[in-house]
C-alpha cells in the first residue's frame, strides 16, 4: 500500500464511513436541535433584555449590564461544566443537552442584549420625538420606528455572533450529548478508524459554511455605516 | 448553597492546583493570540493581492475554517493524527488547531482594516518614495489595526476564552485543573473559583470592548 492509499484508507474509509453515517446523521439532527433552540431563545432572551434595558431604570439596567458581561467574559465551556458537573451538587441535575442549550443561550443573550442595544440606542433621538409627537406611545415608536431601523443595523454582527456561537454546540460532546462530534468520536473509539471524524468535519462543513457565506455577504450588503 | 459553592476550605485545599492552571491559561494566551495574529496577518496580506488564483483559495481557507467549530479541529488533530502515527500531545495540537482557526479570523479582521483605509493614503506614500513594504508597514496598517481595534480585541477576547477548550485535550490550563480539584473534593467550589478568576481576568476586557461598540455606533 502506498503512502496515500494509506492515508485515504485511513482518513477516508469508505466501510467505516457506509457503518457510521446513521450515527453521524442522527448526531447532525442532535446538532440542529440544539442550534435552532440556542438560537431562538438566545436571540429573543437577548431582544428582551435590550427592551427593557431601554425602558431606563436605573437599578435594574445595572443587573442587566452585570449579566451581560458576566456571560460576555465567561468561556462557554466554564459555564457549560459548571451548569452539568456543578449544580448537581444542589440537587439539580440537567442533561447534557439541557446544560449546552442552556449555556449557550445565555452567552448568546448577553452579546445579542450589546449588540440589539447598540442598535437602539444608534438610532438619533430625534426620531422618538418626532415619533412621539405624531401620537405614537412609547411601545408603538419602538416596535413601528426604532425597531424596524435599530434591526437592520444589527443585522450583519448579530448573524457573525450567532454563527460563532452556535458552533459551541460542539462543546456539547464533553457533556454526553450526542450531536455530530460527540457520536463521531465514540465511532472511532469503537471502529478504531479516524473515518467517522472525517464524516463530522463533512457534517459540520455542510451546516455551517453556508451561515458563514450568507455572513459575509450580509457584511458586504448592509455595513454598520448609514 | 455557600457552604457547596463558595466553600472556603475547598478553595485553601485547591488554590494551588488552580492558580497553576491559571498560569498554563496565561502561557497559552501569551502564545496562541499572537500566533493567530501572525497567521491573520499574512492572510491579510494576501488578501491585498488580486489575483483570482490567489484571492479565491484564499477565501475559500479564511471560510473552511471559519465553519469549523475549533473543537471539531482540536478533536481532530488530538485523536485522528495519531493514527497516521504522529502524536502531537494536547499543548501542539491546540497551537495549530488555534493557529488555524483565529488565524482565520484575525485575517477577515485586518482585511477589513486594510481595505478601509483609503487608497491616496498608499499613493501618497508611494509618492514620497516609500517603497511598498515601507508603505504597507508605516502607512497602511497602523490606521488599518487603529481602524479595526475593536474587532481585534473582542477577537482575543474569544481567543482567551476558548483556551478552555485545551481541558478537553488533557491541557493543565485552568478549566482542566478546576475540575481535577472537583472530583479531589467533590464539591463544585473549584469550578466557581475558576469561573471567578476568568471573569475577573477578563471583565475588564468586555468593559472596554462595550464602551468602545458604543462609541463607533454613536458616530454620525
Amino acid at each position: 500500500m502506498s503512502n496515500w492509499e494509506r492515508f485515504l484508507d485511513t482518513f477516508f474509509n469508505g466501510r467505516v464511513m457506509a457503518r457510521y453515517l446513521p450515527d453521524i446523521a442522527y448526531g447532525t439532527l442532535v446538532t440542529i436541535e440544539l442550534a435552532a433552540l440556542v438560537i431562538i431563545s438566545g436571540l429573543a432572551a437577548g431582544l428582551a433584555l435590550a427592551l427593557v434595558r431601554s425602558l431606563g431604570f436605573r437599578p435594574l439596567n445595572l443587573l442587566i449590564v452585570f449579566v451581560v458581561d458576566l456571560f460576555r467574559a465567561l468561556p462557554p465551556l466554564v459555564i457549560i461544566v459548571f451548569i452539568y458537573f456543578g449544580l448537581p451538587a444542589v440537587e439539580v441535575s440537567p442533561s447534557g443537552f439541557i446544560s449546552t442549550w442552556l449555556s449557550l443561550a445565555l452567552v448568546l443573550m448577553a452579546f445579542s442584549e450589546e449588540i440589539f442595544w447598540a442598535g437602539i440606542t444608534s438610532i438619533h433621538k430625534g426620531q422618538w420625538e418626532a415619533a412621539r409627537s405624531t401620537g405614537l406611545s412609547y411601545g408603538q415608536t419602538l416596535i413601528h420606528v426604532v425597531l424596524p431601523q435599530a434591526i437592520r443595523l444589527t443585522i450583519p454582527p448579530l448573524t457573525n455572533r450567532t454563527i460563532a456561537i452556535t458552533k459551541g454546540t460542539a462543546l456539547g460532546t464533553v457533556v454526553a450529548v450526542s450531536e455530530i462530534l460527540g457520536m463521531a468520536s465514540s465511532a472511532v473509539s469503537n471502529s478504531y478508524n479516524p473515518s467517522p471524524l472525517t464524516l463530522g468535519a463533512i457534517a459540520y462543513l455542510i451546516l455551517f459554511l453556508p451561515m458563514v457565506i450568507v455572513g459575509r455577504w450580509l457584511e458586504t450588503r448592509m455595513t454598520w455605516k448609514r | 448553597m455557600l457552604q457547596t459553592f463558595f466553600n472556603l476550605d475547598i478553595i485553601g485545599q485547591a488554590w494551588r492546583i488552580i492558580l497553576a492552571g491559571l498560569g498554563n491559561t496565561v502561557l497559552l494566551s501569551v502564545i496562541v493570540v499572537p500566533l493567530g495574529l501572525l497567521g491573520g496577518l499574512a492572510l491579510s496580506l494576501l488578501a491585498g493581492v488580486r489575483k483570482p488564483w490567489v484571492r479565491w483559495p484564499l477565501m475559500a481557507w479564511v471560510d473552511f475554517f471559519r465553519a469549523f467549530p475549533p473543537l471539531v479541529l482540536l478533536i481532530f488533530l488530538y485523536a485522528g493524527l495519531p493514527f497516521v502515527g504522529l502524536e502531537l500531545g494536547g499543548f501542539a495540537c491546540v497551537c495549530i488547531a488555534f493557529f488555524l482557526n483565529n488565524g482565520a479570523y484575525y485575517g477577515e479582521i485586518l482585511r477589513a482594516g486594510i481595505e478601509s483605509v483609503p487608497e491616496g493614503q498608499t499613493e501618497a506614500a508611494r509618492s514620497t518614495g516609500l517603497g511598498r513594504y515601507q508603505t504597507m508597514l508605516y502607512v497602511v496598517l497602523p490606521q488599518a489595526v487603529r481602524n479595526v481595534l475593536p474587532d481585534l480585541l473582542s477577537n482575543t477576547l474569544e481567543v482567551v476564552k476558548l483556551t478552555s477548550l485545551g481541558s478537553v485535550v488533557a491541557m493543565p490550563e485552568l478549566l482542566f485543573q478546576a475540575r481535577q480539584a472537583q472530583s479531589l473534593t467533590y464539591n463544585p467550589t473549584p469550578i466557581v473559583f475558576a469561573a471567578v478568576i476568568y471573569f475577573v481576568l477578563l471583565w475588564p476586557l468586555v468593559r472596554l470592548l462595550s464602551r468602545l461598540e458604543n462609541r463607533a455606533l454613536a458616530r454620525p
